[in-house]
Formats: C-alpha cells, structure tokens, sequence
C-alpha cells in the first residue's frame, strides 16, 4: 500500500506538462463544453453507452475519456450504469440483428428530454460493415438519432469537440433539451 | 431567536451539506488518481439536473416503489433531526441508540423491498445482499454504540457526547476497538468500499446501486441524496461520540457556531479516511464480507466486557 | 351479581354452547359455521370484558370448589396475570372468529364445519380454563382439552396425508410434554401435599432444593415443548401450517403463550427464590431459540412454514425477557425483574398481534390462489391490495421497524439486557451479552426474512397461473386484519401506556408486588432506569409522519410538474420473464451460505441427458436444496430407537404364558407388602 502512495505522491499533477496542455485543443474546447454542459444540463450530463455489435474501437475511446488524461467528468459529463439514469445515449456499431430489440428498448427506457448520438461511422451508416447481412446499417435505421460524430474511431479530443458542436446545435434549436426549473 | 436559528441550521445541515460530502470524498479518489475529477459542488449539480427530468416508471411498480423514496429520505431526515450535530440545544428523546438504528433500518426495508418490486432480476440479488449485509453490520453497529453507553451510563446519544468529552485516555481505551468496529459498520451500512462499490457499472458487483437502476427523475434524485445523507449523518455520529471536544454544551449563539465549524471539520476528516479507503483497496468478495462484520461484532464485545 | 369471575364463566359457557349448537347443526353448514363464529366471537368479548376490568382494578377473584378427596378439586384464581393472558386470548379469538367466518366457506360441502366449530370453541375454552387454572388437577384437564381439540383441528383437512402426519408428531409431542408436566407437579405434590398452586406456594418450605431443579427442568422441558423452544419445536412446523388459517392464527399467537404463562406461574409465582443457574439456562435457551428459527424461517420457501419458526423466534426473544428477570429475581434486584417480565409480556402481546396478522394474510393469499409454495405468487399487491397492505404492516412490525408495536417490546427486552450487562457478575454478564447479541442478529435477520416473504408474494409479477387470478378475500377477513394491523399500529403509539399497564401485571407476579419496577412509563415517555434510556413513542411517530410528509411536500413543489412515463423495466434489452425475478430461495441463499456450519444445507443435482453416452445435451435436470435436519438426526432419532430397542427386550416377559402373568402379579405384591412394612 505504501508504495502506491509513494507512486501518487512522486507522479505530478497530471501526466501531462502544464505548457503543452494550456495550448492544448482538448483543454480550450473542454472549458467551453463546460459552458455549455452547465447552461443546458444544469451542470451534469449523464451518458450511457450502448454496444449495439461495434468493434470496440468507439468504445475503447470512450472508455478513455474518462482517464487521466482527458478526465472529462472535470467537464459535468460522467457515465452511468442504467438508461434510465441517463440524459444522452451514445450509440456505437453498426447495429446488429441481435442489438436490434435491445437498443429500441434502451431507447425506450431512457426518461425524457434525452438525446441520441451516434458515434462512428459505423454507427452512423454502417461503415465498414455497410450492406452486409448480419447488419442494420446505422442507428438512424433503428431510433431517432439526433447527433452524430463521424470517424472510424473518433479519437477521444474529436469526440469532446463534436460534443461541444452537438450542445452548441441544442443550443441555437432553442428547443431546451431539459425544463427549466 | 437563537434557539430557531440553532435549531434550523440542526435539521438543515445534514441534507444540506451531505452532497458537498460526497463531492469532497469523489475529488480526493479523483487527485489520487493524478486526475483533476469534477469540482466539490457536482453532485449539487446532479441533483438539480435531476429533479428537473421526466422519469419512467416500470409497469410492474406498485405504490411501494413510487413510495419508497419519500419513506428512505424522510427517515434519513427524522435520524439527522435525531443526532447530535453540534449542540445540547437539539436535546430530545429521539436521540435514542437503539431508536437511530432501527429508524435507518426502516430506510433499508423499503430499499430492498423497492428493488423487488419492478421484477428486473438485477433489483432482486441487490435486495438479497444488501439485507445480508444489513443484518449482519446491525450487531457491530448496536454494539459500538452500546460500549459507548456503558462508559456514559445512558443510551441517549447527546449524554453519550457530554461524558464521553470528560473521560481520560486510560478510560478511553477500549473505546478505540469500538471505534474499529465502528468505522466497519460505517462503511457497511453507507455501501463503501470494501462492501460495495458506489462508482461501479458492473451489476454483479452491484449491492446498493443494483436496487436503484430502476428510478429515475425526482426518485433517483431523492435516494442518491438519501444516501448522501446517511454518509453524512454516520460521519457526524461517529466524530460526535467518539471525538466530541468542542461539542457546544449550552445553546448559546456563538459556541454553537464555533461547534459547528469544528463538527464539520471533523466530518472531513472521516470524508477524507473514506477516500483513502476506497483508493488502497479493492472491493472484498461477497462472501468474505460477513467475516469482516463479525469481526467488527467481536471488537465491540470485547470493548463492552473491558468497560463494564 | 356480575363480576368478572361470573363473566369469566359466562364466557366459558357461551363457548360450550357454540360447541354444542355448532356440532347439533353439522348438516347445515352455514348455521354451524354461524354458530361456530358468533358464538366464539360473543365468548371472546365477554372473556376480554372480564379480564380488562381485572388489568385495570388489579383486583384478584378466585373460586374454589373442594371435593372429599383432597386431589380432585377446583381452584380458578384471576389475578392480573391471568386476567392478561385471557385477555390476549379473547382479543385474538374475537379476531380470529371474524376471520373464520368468512374462511370457513371455503370447507363448505367437503369438510364438516360442525366438527370445525366444536373443535374451534373447545379449543378457546381449553385455552381460557389454562390461564385462570389455579390448581394442578384442574389445570391438566384443562390441558388436555386444548391440545386435543387443537390436535383435531390440525388433522381437519385430513384428506392431506400430509396433515394427518402433523397431526400425529403434535400428539405425541404434546402428549410428553404432558406427561413432564405431569411428573413435576407430582413431585411437588409429594412434598406439600397439595394440587393447589396457593398450597404448594404456601408450603414451600416443605420442598427441597432438589425437588426443586427437578420440577424446573420438568416444567420446562414440558412447557417448552407447547411454546417451541428449540430442541422440543419439530411439531411447530408442520403442526401450525396444516390447521386451518384462523385456527393457525390462534395457535401461534396464544397457543405457546400459555406456555410462556406457566412458565413465569412456575418459575417466578409458585416457586419463589429461584437460584441463578435457572434463568441462565432460560435466558440462553431463548437465545439459541430465536437465533435458530430465524435461520430456519430464511431456508423456508412454504409460506405457513416460514411464519411457524418465526413464532419460534419470537418465543425465544419472550424467553430472553423471561430468563433476565429470573437472573434478576435471583440476583436480588427485582425493579429490573419487573422491567424484564413487563417486557416478555409486552412481546407476548406484540407477538399475539402480528402474528395472527400475518397468518391471516398468508391464509387469504393461500385461499386465494390454492397454493402454500411462495415461488408460485408474485405481483398480488395489485389483485389484493388490502391484504397486501396488512401483511405489510405485520411485517414492519415483526422486524422491529418503528412506529410499530414490535420495535417498542424488542427495545424493552434490550434495556433488560443491558441491564444485565452493566450489573451482573462477569460470568452472568457473559449470558446476558450473548443475550442480546442474538437479539441484535435476530432483528436483523428477521427484517431480511420479511423482505422476502412480503417480497416474493405481493411484489415483481406474478409466477404462476394462479397467482394471475387472485382475489381479495371476503370483507370480514379484510376487517379482522384491518384491526390488528390498526393495533399493532397504536400498541406502537401509544407504548408507554400499555407498557405501565404491564408493569403492574409483572408486579402482581409472586414475591415482585413489593418493588417498584425500574421504568416509568407514560403515554409521552417511556424511561427506564432513571434516564439510562428513554423512548417517547409518540415522537417517534410524529417525526417519522413529519419527516415523511415534508419530504413529499417538498417534492411536490420543486419539481411536481415532471410528467411520469410508464415503461417496461429496464432488462438489459433481454425478454425478461418471470421466471428471472428473484425468488424466495434465491432470496436467502447467500445467508444461508454465510452460516452453512449451523444450517449444513445440501444441493443435490441430478441430469438426464439425452444421449446417455455422451452425456452433452441435457435433457431435463434437478436441483434439490435441503437443510439438515438436525434434531431428528442426532436427537430424535437415536432416542427412539433407544426406545425401541428397550421396548424390544422388555417385549419379552409378555410371552403369552397366562401362569407367568399372575407370577409377575403375586412377586409385585411381595414387592409392594415388603416396601410398606419397611415404611
């Protein structure tokens, strides 16, 4: 246990140095997606992933948003466990048969205002799957996509910076993704 | 005028303060995991996000489990009323050890019973482990408290405090098994490391989080604030027995103050323990767990046996 | 001249004629079935008419009927002792009649409801005569009638082979337990003299401190074996599920009561100065009671079954209150012997009350759907929501959840206890601390066996076919639970009065009346000990109601306006069936594994493949879950072949030689003529 704490206290702040993050686009469009995350969500976006039969090459860099380097819960946006406790869906993969019912019903189980975006152009239009058998061809196919981010996979700064560009969108429709209280 | 002052900050502080506590314990795992986290004021944030959401409600809910949130968040309000938070001012027969207990049990009752009604097969094994869980941290529990009130001759909390305060460290000795047992019970009974795992997305790892996948909206709000609560009012109960000087003992307007800021430095203190906690270990296996909780039993005997 | 005493009679008569009435009508069922209740239910308002004017005058009125022969007579003493248990009792019975009524239909044209309601009114009357009975003759009798009449009304439905089995272990156990009874108040019949209970008190000083333990250990192995405790409980659970549901009601509410009675009669009223060693072997006996029947009450997956070992449990939380007030009878400190008495017949109420509750419940839902087995209901809060409601209430209150009546009679036990922990000798304080240890997992282990029970039949959706078309029973069962779970609720509120009133019952007990109890008790507060602790009931459920209250309201204001979408549960996106909700079994396994060393459960699996070569397709499999059945393994059933073997040799001498027979006669005269002439 001690050498654990030996390795926290001897690593600095962050992985990363100072100067290269000041001058980062991560960093600048993360502060700005803070902006937006606390006038539209009241500061706490929620997401949940759904897996309908990607790579996991999206979800890899999901995943990876929340690690040190790019920690995006210091923006308000966090992941949860259950549709239900959830704001935002993102879709990955192609949709398989399989996921077909399971993605409605997920979609179906998250409360009102949410909103759905596709991740990846496989999620998108099918990708490098597109016209197979075993697959739908894109999460419009299936629920109401209001979003997408495009890349095969994005990598974790492009999807942060399409977040910003989806919350300026919601923004400009006028149309609140969540009542004001 | 002062007493309603005192006695509105005795019944605010608990839900008031209770999500900074969760956001303090969040921010320290977040830097010993070299990361800058969310800030301190998130689950504010959470909550308010959502009390303003829509929810869904399972077709095979019935009135428990649309009750249940009130039932667990009123209970977590009658026990911080009941505690003592910073001065005799708040006095009253619902300090009671055993009565603080069984007012908390009421809360995991109705949580487990919630987590049965909708019928999803995840809400059911959360129900069975945390009652196994409940049933056994329950004897620890009591019992810390009661070695408590054998060196104060008295079950009534704010008299546990007012000896407690006087007594010399050779008394005070076996009181640090019931400390042990105590801090045990606590991370039980709040559903921390290592019985459970409040950040997890893995439902076989899941107790207390699998019973609440079903809520939503206000509901969802209502618990995850409840539980807040419970954290914050263990951290206070534990810093006040234990640790109680600088407890204001009149209800005067400036030591009551005083007495607050320091109570809630205190709880900081146990905010800061959980965290490093939950950062040196990993969750225990279930079924290692009742040995951790009857080892806790056994501290607090011995403490009894050494005090009386 | 109307005094409680001619009540108490009046309500014996009535019953009588209930019996008689309700057997003349056997052809009719209705008109039995309507003598059978009404004249019960009028029985038990009188009977509770009698003993509260008793409670609360504190008055005792006895009658004595004396005959030539000093053994054969009659002796019925109302003290305030008496006078509560009638009156749980009555209140019960009253209860249980109202529910009858309506239950009984279901035995219409397949079973003779006049023997039902002969049986029924004997068995009350059995039960009233027990707890007034002042002398040992007449108290047999009494005995016996009650577990007779009780012994046919567990094998009524004897088209069950099942229950004529129950039948058969309850009769024979409560017939040793009889035949314990018997053997000590004959050994103290050899010492003063006397069958009367105020003569054998009077002339204690006759008996011997051996004959003393000797009738303790008799009196309590044989009222043991009537209240449950664990090991002489193997008749509780099958006897009390195969009785119809009110009689059920009655039994494991008051029945092993007038155990728990003779008991604190025995132990604390006619054998005064009890020595140490008694109420520890009580005290931990109840201990291991209650600890025992809520683990076997979790492997139960048979709904009547459950409720059986938790009656156990509860006897032994009454013992533990019985056991420190013998400790502290002994000891010398007789206002906390008060305290632990006033507290066992708190719970000996407590209990009455939710238990038939919850009997009730189990019963409507067995009616209901025609099965006993909890993994076949599911989902009947919506089909039966009254009965849901009560049987809520009845399981709030038996997990010691507060405001209800359960909570306020546990958190008396525990003063008694800690008492015991802050005052006795380090050897009796190690009794005490293990005493209320086993309270404390108790409470715990109950509150997740109601979890489950209420859980696996009203909650998630339904399992079985049955449990899809259930219905809310008649409206007099709905009433009768409506009351008690209403009592349990004001048993709770207003727990500072009754438990005054207790205390003046357990001072009225034996050498107590001249102490004063170590608690003060009001309807606001209820303080033991001069301020070691105290509890105010009634705040307790203001500030949960309050707290309750301000929580919806301020809901409601901050974010009232949110609509409420009715949606599938969330299954992962997978068909979720019924079949993978959480059953009963499944509920309690993980403790079950947590104390397998007590419990030594099994798992046997067997599969049948579809190729037996290969042996890679299966084609149907078994599991089969067991707890080991401990007490018949390594107790019962050793014993009885220790029996039988005996019985075996003795066999011998019957050979069928008429000669050897009137040899045997004449070399017992011998025998006999020498023994006398000795004396």
């Amino acid at each position: 246990m001690f050498k654990l704490y030996a390795k926290i206290l001897s690593t600095p702040k962050t992985v990363i140095d100072a100067d290269v993050l000041r001058s980062n686009d991560l960093e600048i469009a993360g502060k700005k997606l803070k902006e937006k995350v606390r006038k539209l969500f009241n500061g706490s976006l929620a997401i949940r992933e759904v897996d309908a039969g990607s790579s996991n090459a999206c979800e890899q860099e999901l995943t990876a948003l929340g690690n040190c380097y790019y920690d995006v819960e210091r923006f308000g946006i966090h992941f949860v466990a259950s549709p239900r406790h959830a704001d935002m869906l993102m879709v990955t993969g192609p949709v398989s048969r399989n996921m077909k019912q399971g993605l409605i019903r997920t979609y179906e189980a998250t409360p009102d205002p949410k909103l759905v975006v596709a991740v990846g152009d496989d999620a998108i239009n099918g990708g490098i799957f597109k016209g197979s058998y075993g697959v739908l061809d894109g999460v419009g196919k299936v629920i109401p996509v209001d979003h997408e981010i495009p890349g095969d996979p994005p990598s974790p700064t492009v999807i942060i910076k399409h977040l910003l560009r989806i919350l300026e969108d919601v923004e400009a429709k006028g149309a609140k993704p969540r009542k004001q209280l | 005028m002062n007493a309603i002052l005192l006695w509105t900050i005795q019944l605010l502080a608990v839900p008031a303060l209770s999500p900074l506590g969760i956001g303090i314990i969040r921010k320290i795992k977040a830097r010993l995991q070299n990361r800058c986290g969310a800030g301190v004021l998130q689950p504010y944030r959470d909550l308010c996000k959502l009390f303003g959401k829509d929810e869904t409600i399972s077709a095979d809910a019935s009135w428990v489990f649309k009750a249940a949130p009130y039932i667990i968040f009123g209970v977590t309000l009658a026990a911080s009323a009941a505690i003592p938070v910073f001065s005799v001012l708040a006095a009253n027969p619902l300090a009671d050890l055993l009565v603080f207990v069984y007012l908390l049990a009421i809360g995991n009752f109705f949580l487990a019973l919630a987590g049965i009604d909708t019928g999803s097969a995840f809400g059911g094994f959360g129900s069975s482990r945390e009652m196994t869980v409940a049933a056994l941290a329950e004897g620890g529990l009591v019992f810390s408290m009661l070695s408590l009130a054998f060196a104060a001759h008295s079950t009534n909390l704010f008299k546990i405090v007012a000896v407690v305060s006087t007594l010399s460290p050779a008394a005070f000795a076996p009181l640090t098994l019931s400390l042990i047992a105590f801090m045990i019970a606590l991370l039980a009974e709040t559903a921390r490391f290592p019985f459970d795992n409040p950040a997890t997305h893995l439902e076989l790892t899941m107790i207390h989080e699998a019973m609440i996948l079903e809520y939503s909206g206000k509901r969802l709000a209502l618990i995850e604030w409840s539980s807040a609560n419970k954290l914050m009012i263990f951290a206070i109960l534990g810093v006040n027995l234990f640790f109680p000087w600088g407890f204001a003992a009149h209800g005067c307007l400036v030591p009551s103050l005083l007495a607050f800021a320091l109570v809630l430095g205190k709880a900081l203190l146990v905010a800061v323990f959980v965290a490093l906690v939950e950062s040196s270990m990993a969750k225990m296996r279930f079924f290692r767990l009742p040995d951790l909780l009857f080892v806790s039993f056994i501290l607090s005997v011995l403490s009894i046996l050494l005090i009386v | 001249m109307i005094t409680p005493l001619s009540l108490y009679f009046a309500s014996l008569i009535a019953l009588a004629v209930g019996a008689v009435l309700s057997i003349l009508s056997s052809r009719h069922d209705k008109a039995a079935n309507f003598f059978g209740s009404s004249l019960a239910a009028l029985a038990a308002i009188i009977g509770m008419i009698s003993s509260a004017w008793v409670l609360i005058s504190g008055q005792v009125y006895s009658f004595s009927a004396a005959t030539d022969l000093p053994q054969l007579s009659l002796s019925v003493k109302l003290d305030r002792l008496a006078a509560f248990f009638v009156f749980v009792i009555c209140l019960i019975a009253l209860l249980s009649s109202v529910y009858g009524y309506g239950y009984v239909k279901h035995y219409f044209g397949k079973y003779n409801i006049g023997k039902l309601g002969f049986f029924y009114n004997l068995f009350i009357a059995g039960m009233i005569m027990v707890s007034a009975a002042h002398d040992a003759f007449f108290f047999l009798i009494a005995w016996e009638i009650m577990s007779l009449a009780s012994y046919f009304l567990v094998v009524y439905e004897d088209r069950e082979k099942t229950n004529v089995e129950a039948g058969t272990l309850y009769f024979i156990m409560t017939h040793i337990g009889t035949a314990f009874i018997m053997l000590a108040f004959l050994l103290l019949y050899g010492s003063v003299g006397s069958l009367d209970f105020g003569a054998i008190k009077e002339g204690m000083a006759a008996v011997s401190p051996a004959v003393r333990n000797a009738v303790f250990i008799l009196a309590l192995v044989g009222f043991g074996t009537k209240a449950g405790i664990i090991p002489f409980h193997i008749w509780l659970p099958s006897a009390h599920p195969a009785a119809p549901t009110h009689v059920s009601a009655l039994m494991s509410g008051v029945m092993i009561k007038t155990g728990i009675l003779m008991m604190i009669r025995i132990f604390i009223d006619v054998l005064p100065n009890p020595p140490l060693w008694w109420g520890v072997v009580v005290l931990l006996l109840g201990a291991v009671s209650s600890l025992l029947g809520v683990l076997y009450a979790l492997t139960e997956h048979d709904i009547k079954r459950l409720l059986a070992y938790h009656s156990i449990e509860n006897i032994g939380i009454i013992l533990l209150g019985l056991g420190g007030a013998l400790i502290f009878t002994s000891l010398g400190m007789y206002p906390l012997a008060i305290l632990a008495l006033a507290a066992a017949l708190f719970h000996t109420l407590n209990h009455a009350v939710f238990k038939s509750l919850l009997f009730m419940g189990a019963g409507s839902v067995i009616s209901s759907t025609g099965t006993r087995n909890m993994e076949e209901y599911g989902g009947l809060i919506k089909l039966m929501p009254q009965t849901a409601l009560f049987f809520l209430i009845g399981s709030m209150a038996i997990s010691a959840l507060p405001p209800f009546n359960g909570f306020f009679s546990e958190w008396a036990t525990y003063q008694a206890l800690f008492a015991g922990i802050a005052s006795a000798s380090p050897l009796v304080r190690l009794a005490f601390v293990a005493g209320a240890g086993a309270l404390v997992f108790t409470g715990g282990l109950a509150a997740a066996c109601f979890v489950k029970a209420f859980g696996a039949t009203f909650l998630a959706r339904p399992r079985s076919h049955e449990a899809k078309h259930a219905h809310e029973p008649a409206w007099g069962s709905r009433a009768a639970m409506a009351c008690l779970a209403a009592i349990a609720l004001a048993a709770g509120v207003f727990a500072g009065t009754v438990t005054n009133l207790l205390g003046k019952v357990a001072q009225s007990v034996g050498s107590l009346s001249a102490y004063a109890p170590a608690f003060s008790a009001n309807a606001a507060l209820f303080s033991v000990q001069k301020g070691f602790a105290s509890v105010s009931p009634l705040l307790v459920f203001f500030a949960l109601a309050v707290a309750v209250a301000v929580a919806w309201f301020a809901v409601k204001l901050a974010a009232g306006g949110r609509a409420v979408k009715i949606a599938r549960t969330w299954d992962c996106g997978s068909n979720l069936n019924e079949r993978m909700e959480i059953t009963a079994t499944g509920f309690s396994r993980s403790i079950i594994t947590i104390f397998k060393s007590i419990l030594m459960p099994s798992k046997q699996m067997t599969s049948e493949y579809r190729d037996g070569h290969i042996k890679y397709f299966v084609k149907a499999s078994t599991v089969k879950l067991e707890v080991k059945d401990i007490y018949g393994i390594y107790f019962y059933r050793p014993f009885k072949e220790l029996l039988t073997k005996i019985a075996d040799r003795v066999k011998a001498i019957q050979g069928g030689n008429v000669n050897a027979y009137v040899l045997y006669i004449f070399l017992v005269l011998i025998v006999l003529l020498c023994f006398l002439s000795v004396k």
